[in-house]
């Protein structure tokens, strides 16, 4: 089943499929991500309960949404690496984790600016915006391991381990946070209920998402290539790359 | 068009500074993030084709001490 | 085999009793650490009995960062532990045996210690009681997922604070669940389900912590 991903373990082979990859995540991206931006900020109808402050939502749910997906991204890239002894998948782990931390901080901010105006309150320790926090942390904790071994290929499989045991933790650290807040929660905070949202909303919204996860994707090529070359720098294949990068400035 | 001109745009009725802020502070973000990826492979290709240039100096120094010697 | 496994106990609790100030530290800490929220928050019963449970619950996951350091570390850096995971006994079950003595070590006098700190913060008895259940179910979990996190650090020689950055979230659901057991008893509820919850996380850390920390321990020993 997974034969065709077997290939792609070698560094070389995923370098070149990712540096063929990365201009077109990066295309869709922008051709995705601005459109739907515009529309969300310029042509979408404002919120009948909240105004235009709801416009937020256009880069607070995706960030929100891709946070949590990235990390689950990077575990599966743990494992792989784990159980079939790719170091390619470490590389790739540890090059979406400092992106997955940039969508969480996102997240939290973009909720924080939101979460000012409509409860009053920069923080509130909700449900969501709790987790998200503790997301932060399990970020943090990844790329603190990694960068605190000298050896990669070692930090590389403890960082993955942490990894693992932070997507194990992830449903309870959600449920457990939601309880609690259920438990606490204050008078003050009127919870939205979540009106279904008109479709006029939503088609910008579905763009902002599936941008954001080019963005995600095409960041994650761009660092991975760079990691690549930074472990795999002594290589021939790497200086035949270069060389011929050189012919071809030469030449121009 | 929601808005109908362009300081009603930037107002956004009352929470122009937070939505502004929010979308401000995320774009910068995720553009830093690009301009740190591109900034370290520029910065990568460079010092690895140094070392490189420098090895094959090396070799060749190495090559024309031993033609001396001989 | 189990010769062995017994000597690891006996040579680990030996260890253990015979620097009796380090022993004795924790638990001094753990009291410090209970006396001072009186004395920055005031002494009035009610408010001690509202945030004692969680002042307890914080304190003792602090004292258990302190002193997980000596899981693994003192024989990381003498060379025994590369001898013990040579030995050919599953590493597995040497871990699990030093997160007992871990566990017999720094939590069990915690928990003897726990009526006087019930005490300080007036909590009232259905409360202790609760509170005491949950220590009992809560901190061999603390030391079963501490062990993965000294296991990974134990070769890294900066970064004091990354065993805490790698383990507060897995102990923050932990922390939810306990004090909240604690609350539903001050209220007269049933915190049974509660603690079963807290029980299943046990069961599963118990099933899987040993298997992580001796992949960790494997990946940082090279």
């Amino acid at each position: 089943m997974f034969k065709w991903l077997h290939p792609y373990a070698k560094t070389q082979a995923a370098y070149s499929l990712s540096q063929r990859l990365t201009p077109w995540f990066a295309g869709i991206c922008v051709l995705l991500l601005v459109p739907g931006t515009l529309w969300g900020l310029l042509f979408t109808p404002a919120d009948y309960q909240q105004g235009d402050s709801f416009r937020i939502i256009y880069i607070h749910v995706p960030a929100a949404m891709l946070s949590m997906s990235t990390y689950v991204a990077m575990a599966v890239a743990a494992l792989v690496g784990i159980v079939w002894q790719w170091r390619t998948a470490f590389m790739a782990m540890i090059a979406m984790a400092p992106v997955g931390a940039v969508m969480t901080f996102i997240a939290l901010f973009t909720g924080a600016a939101w979460g000012k105006p409509m409860w009053g309150a920069w923080w509130v320790w909700d449900a969501r915006l709790t987790s998200e926090l503790i997301l932060l942390f399990l970020y943090c904790g990844v790329i603190a391991l990694y960068s605190a071994f000298d050896d990669k290929q070692q930090a590389g499989k403890a960082a993955g381990i942490m990894a693992l045991v932070g997507v194990v933790n992830i449903p309870v650290i959600h449920f457990s946070v939601q309880w609690w807040n259920t438990l606490h929660q204050g008078a003050t905070i009127t919870k939205f209920d979540k009106p279904s949202i008109a479709t006029e909303m939503l088609w910008p919204l579905l763009m902002n998402i599936a941008g954001m996860m080019m963005f995600i994707a095409a960041l994650t090529c761009m660092r991975l290539n760079n990691e690549i070359l930074r472990r795999e720098q002594h290589r021939p294949w790497v200086s035949a790359l270069l060389h011929d990068r050189r012919e071809n400035q030469n030449a121009v | 068009m929601q808005f109908d001109s362009l300081s009603s745009l930037i107002a956004m009725g009352g929470y122009g500074f937070y939505v502004w802020l929010s979308f401000g502070v995320s774009f910068l973000v995720m553009g830093l993030l690009v301009i740190a990826a591109k900034a370290e492979r520029r910065n990568l290709l460079k010092t690895i084709s140094k070392n490189q240039q420098r090895q094959v100096r090396i070799q060749k120094a190495r090559q024309n001490g031993q033609s001396a010697q001989e | 085999m189990s010769q062995l496994i017994k000597g690891v106990l006996q040579r680990d609790l030996a260890i253990a009793f015979n620097q009796k100030g380090e022993l004795a530290q924790p638990l001094l800490f753990l009291l410090i650490v209970v006396t001072l929220f009186p004395i920055a928050v005031g002494p009035a019963p009610e408010t001690l009995q509202r945030i004692g449970p969680g002042v307890i619950w914080v304190a003792a996951i602090l004292t258990a960062l302190l002193g997980m350091e000596r899981l693994f570390k003192q024989d990381y850096l003498d060379g025994s532990l590369e001898q013990l995971l040579l030995s050919g006994v599953p590493v597995f079950q040497i871990v699990a045996l030093k997160s007992v003595v871990h566990w017999l070590v720094c939590f069990l006098p915690l928990l003897i210690l726990s009526p006087l700190l019930a005490l300080f913060l007036h909590l009232s008895m259905p409360m202790y009681l609760a509170l005491f259940l949950s220590l009992l179910l809560g901190t061999p979990l603390l030391s079963l997922v501490g062990a993965i996190a000294m296991g990974l650090t134990v070769g890294v020689q900066k970064g004091a604070l990354l065993p805490l950055l790698l383990m507060v979230p897995v102990f923050i659901p932990l922390l939810i669940f306990a004090t909240s057991a604690v609350e539903s008893a001050a209220l007269h509820l049933s915190y049974a389900p509660q603690l079963a919850i807290i029980g299943a996380m046990l069961l599963c850390a118990l099933a899987l912590a040993p298997f992580a920390t001796a992949y960790a321990l494997k990946v940082s020993q090279h």
